[in-house]
């Protein structure tokens, strides 16, 4: 088991190194590192500054070090309009963007999952037929319109809910979440529901598919044959059976969710490093841009790595080969 | 290729080839069968926009500043009746969305068009060759495909810009890895079936042992990814369009123009941004009913 | 003394979109207390479904459309799925061919078998616990405490279909369906998981249907004999009448082409021909294209069941004779 971990985690850690260095090609040896990283408007004494602590007086290999250096002391320059260091920018709005795609990860899976076994146990009547339709049109609605449309109907013409922005948010650890103020919550519908819906297709395809297979199986007849009731048939051996690899998916797409936060963010207003990258793209505010690439692409491999961690805990067959190989 | 496939059906008896009983496979599902229709007569209406708009929204003298956001149904200066409303500039919507579909159209095909034969070559590449290409090829398609297309896309027009090559530099780079993915695990399995091997002992030429046995065995899959990536493809340079990196204001495409209506939808103003969205919709919900179809009928495992 | 089971023109078909497939067509048999009833025919021949019907778990698009099944006096047919869920795993068990499937892979053995005590009986956790290890050590599981917490993965194949024996023994159900349990076995362990099933039974009194297409593992256990054809029992009687007289062409082809009763260094015997469709039976005798005895009456109706000496019942207008059975 550790050494499966300890392999999976020097994957991870070349896939960073590998995007870092992408990063760093494209950032430091294509163009002018000093044009991109400093604003237009740097004085001749900060360009130099700027020389030496980057080291672009040195040979190349010795800058991508520098370069390393200087990320894993968490340095990765000064954004040009906040003025403030890029990596706390966005680690400061880390909190609110992982509470949104958190939020919309459960929502996907308490919708997805109910609503995928419930059409996988009646495929052939129109309750299986009218999900997986359902279903098709969630993966074809694109996400900003979806959003906008929930505006326009939840905000505009009901008024029910509020058009965009957090809200009031309760504090924990020094950090701050819609979750822990009831007052926050009609804020983080919206956007939880714009971020999920894509998703909760995704969820209903793989329960349904699970299910449907599940039922055929010789353990679920044996189930039957037991004696046991349908909600226990359903609720534990076929969910059980079903879950692996949902969670494996959703536990992947968490990645996914966080990068389409950036959508979903910039339709309600959702003050996220989504919002924050697009805010900097339109700015060429590019030191948050290659902060906000790092970050992201750490957080890809970390996610990756916990996730196939998780799926040997919860799969038992995946234990055994692995300890055997 | 249906009208052909009709018409002589009608003059010569009835021969079961394969392609006509897929497409008799196909058009048995009515759900599938109309959303091809609607893709055929959405295509020819981007094709033929100029002939069938009422008005070319960027031909300045044509419209009016005056006619500004006009409610759907309301009649222009001149009389006219926007059946869809006006934008902030007076454009008649159903015109601006017939060449906003244009241009989504365009960039979308175009760019899978390209990712498709690369992404083949490479897959090809690294299936018939093997080795250290083949171990590099897919270790750039692994790293790829692990990361969301919106972020790479993000990064790409970030750096290099808007404009309607980037966008389509960005749909294509996006897509490769999917089809080199499946063209290279195709070609593995068909590589090792008897026929290539017949075909290598008659000592045929490379490029035609590819071309002529092995790809043609590859393509049921590639259909159906190819015409599920048409529509992430379509969305994706919306959604582009609409956070502002995708295509030019100057050319917009639907996702543009939701984009424009999105500054009023507050103001109850939803004619702007709804419209374009319905026809965005219909767009990739009929190419992914297709797909779908597709893919239920070219898979032999869901067949049996 | 009323049969623990009394299954009486017995009919479960089909309902496909090729047509009406008739998997079981017409089937009656009994089975006394404490015997075993070999339920033996190629695939598709109808066994499987017999089993499955009497179960209650015949699913669309098939159905029972006629008959009545008795177990212990009590109709079965026509249960609500409620009724029928108070059935099964009480007063009839089954066992799977497949010890690989029938375990769920991702719940602990214990998990299964305690879902199964408490599905039926009104006792705590720790009882049921303890039942299910009582229930191991009866099927000859070593260490009972260990081999609950452990995964189906980490049994043998042989050790998986005791775990499947020991939950179908949980409840000491009257009646045990097992279909083809030791198929997917080593000779070996067929061999022990046969005599083990063999005690249980004599201990308890339970009956069984043992549904196979093995002749030879059924003609040491079985009390009666029962041959299946194309949705029909063609021959059915004592196990030691039939396997020594066949009086069905059929049941004489099948043990003609047993190995054993082939001369060394010969081919082996086959019946010519394959199984009929169910969808488009011939006319008559479903037999008949590949019987060596068929007559023109063969083809117009399927031969009446008739009752032959010692207990045989039999459908066939042109039996074997005596001294032909073997030859």
């Amino acid at each position: 088991m550790l050494a499966y971990i300890l392999r999976r985690a020097g994957q991870s850690v070349f896939v960073v190194l590998t995007m870092a260095a992408l990063v760093f090609v494209s950032v430091f040896a294509i163009g002018n590192p000093i044009d991109i990283l400093l604003a237009p408007d740097a004085d001749q004494i900060e360009r130099e500054a700027a020389i030496v602590r980057l080291g672009l007086d040195k040979p190349m290999w010795e800058q991508f070090g520098v370069f390393l250096w200087n990320m894993l002391h968490g340095d990765l320059g000064r954004s040009f309009v906040h003025g403030s260091d890029a990596v706390h920018l966005i680690l400061g709005r880390l909190p609110a963007t992982l509470e949104l795609a958190i939020v919309a990860l459960v929502m996907a899976a308490l919708i997805g999952v109910p609503l995928g076994i419930v059409a996988g146990l009646n495929s052939d009547s129109w309750i299986g037929r009218s999900v997986m339709t359902g279903s098709i049109i969630g993966f074809s609605l694109p996400n900003f319109w979806f959003g906008i449309m929930m505006i326009l109907f939840f905000a505009v013409e009901l008024q029910w809910l509020p058009s965009g922005g957090r809200g009031p948010t309760g504090t924990l650890f020094g950090l701050e979440f819609s979750l822990l103020n009831p007052a926050g919550w009609p804020n983080l519908v919206m956007p939880a529901m714009t971020l999920a819906i894509y998703k909760v297709s995704l969820v209903i395809r793989l329960a349904y598919a699970g299910t449907r297979e599940a039922m055929l199986q010789d353990y679920v007849r044996f189930a039957r044959a037991k004696g046991l009731s349908r909600s226990r048939i359903v609720g534990v051996h076929v969910l059980k059976n079903i879950l692996i690899p949902i969670v494996t998916v959703l536990g992947l797409e968490l990645g996914s969710m966080i990068a389409f936060a950036v959508v979903t963010e910039t339709v309600f207003a959702w003050p996220g490093m989504g919002k924050l990258l697009i805010d900097s793209i339109a700015r060429l505010d590019r030191p948050v841009i290659v902060a906000y690439l790092m970050i992201v692409v750490g957080m890809f491999a970390l996610i990756n790595l916990i996730v196939d961690i998780l799926y040997s805990v919860l799969d038992p067959r995946v234990r055994i080969t692995e300890t055997a190989g | 290729m249906t009208d052909a496939a009709l018409t002589s059906a009608a003059v010569a008896p009835p021969v079961e080839t394969p392609f006509r009983r897929f497409a008799s496979d196909f058009f048995a599902n009515k759900v599938a069968a109309v959303a091809l229709v609607i893709i055929v007569i959405l295509a020819l209406l981007a094709i033929f926009a100029p002939w069938v708009t009422p008005q070319n929204p960027y031909d300045l003298t044509q419209i009016s500043i005056f006619d500004n956001m006009l409610k759907p149904g309301a009649k222009s200066m001149e009389g006219k009746t926007f059946w869809l409303g006006t934008d902030e500039q007076g454009r008649d919507m159903f015109s601006a969305m017939i060449y906003g579909l244009r241009m989504s159209l365009f960039v979308s095909a175009v760019a899978t068009s390209i990712a498709v034969l690369v992404g083949v070559s490479l897959g090809v590449t690294a299936a018939y060759f093997g080795g250290r290409v083949d171990s590099i090829i897919m270790r750039i398609v692994d790293l790829q495909l692990s990361f969301p297309a919106i972020l790479i896309a993000l990064i790409l027009l970030a750096a290099l810009g808007k404009g309607v090559d980037k966008v389509i530099l960005a749909l294509m780079l996006v897509q490769w890895a999917y089809y080199a993915r499946t063209v290279r695990g195709n070609a593995l399995v068909e590589r090792r079936r008897e026929y290539i091997e017949a075909a290598q002992c008659l000592a045929l030429p490379r490029y035609r042992i590819i071309f002529r046995h092995l790809l043609p065995n590859c393509l049921p899959p590639l259909i159906v990814i190819a015409t599920v990536q048409v529509a992430h493809a379509i969305s994706l340079e919306a959604t582009l369009s609409f956070l502002g990196v995708g295509v030019p204001i100057t050319e917009p495409s639907l996702g543009l123009l939701i984009s424009n209506g999105y500054k009023y939808i507050l103001s109850g103003k939803y004619w702007v941004s709804v419209f374009p969205g319905l026809m965005l919709l219909l767009t990739i919900l009929s190419i992914n009913l297709v797909g779908d179809h597709l893919r239920d009928l070219l898979n032999p495992r869901l067949k049996a | 003394m009323t049969a623990t089971l009394e299954v009486a023109g017995l009919s479960t078909h089909f309902f496909t979109r090729a047509g009406v497939v008739k998997a079981v067509d017409g089937v009656s048999f009994s089975v006394q207390r404490g015997q075993v009833l070999g339920l033996v025919g190629e695939s598709g021949s109808g066994k499987t479904v017999t089993g499955l019907s009497i179960m209650g778990l015949v699913d669309r698009p098939g159905r029972i459309v006629s008959g009545s099944i008795k177990l212990a006096g009590q109709e079965l047919v026509g249960l609500s799925e409620k009724g029928w869920r108070t059935i099964r795993g009480r007063k009839i068990a089954m066992i799977f061919q497949d010890p690989m499937m029938t375990l769920n892979p991702v719940l602990r053995i214990d998990t299964q078998m305690i879902e199964t005590v408490l599905a039926h009986a009104d006792v705590s956790k720790d009882s049921a616990r303890e039942r299910c290890r009582q229930a191991l050590s009866r099927v000859g599981i070593p260490s009972p405490d260990e081999r609950l917490t452990a995964y189906p993965h980490q049994f043998s194949g042989g050790m998986r279909q005791r775990v499947a024996i020991a939950i179908a023994l949980l409840h000491d159900p009257e009646l045990i369906i097992a279909d083809e349990p030791t198929t997917a076995l080593d000779v070996t362990i067929q061999a022990q998981i046969i005599a083990q099933v063999q005690k249980l039974a004599a201990e308890t009194g339970t009956a069984i249907v043992w549904v196979t297409h093995d002749l030879a593992v059924v003609s040491g256990l079985s009390d009666r004999l029962a041959v299946m054809y194309a949705g029909r029992i063609i021959e059915e009687g004592p196990t030691a009448e039939v396997l020594t007289q066949p009086h069905h062409p059929y049941t004489a082809g099948l043990l003609h082409s047993l190995p054993i009763n082939n001369p060394r260094g010969q081919p082996l015997n086959q019946i010519p021909g394959s199984t009929p469709s169910l969808l488009r039976l011939p006319p008559g005798c479903p037999f008949g294209p590949r019987c060596t005895r068929k007559q023109h009456d063969c083809t117009q109706a399927m031969p009446p069941e008739t009752q032959g000496a010692n207990g045989v019942r039999l459908r066939c207008y042109h039996p074997v004779a005596r001294e032909g059975a073997m030859a």
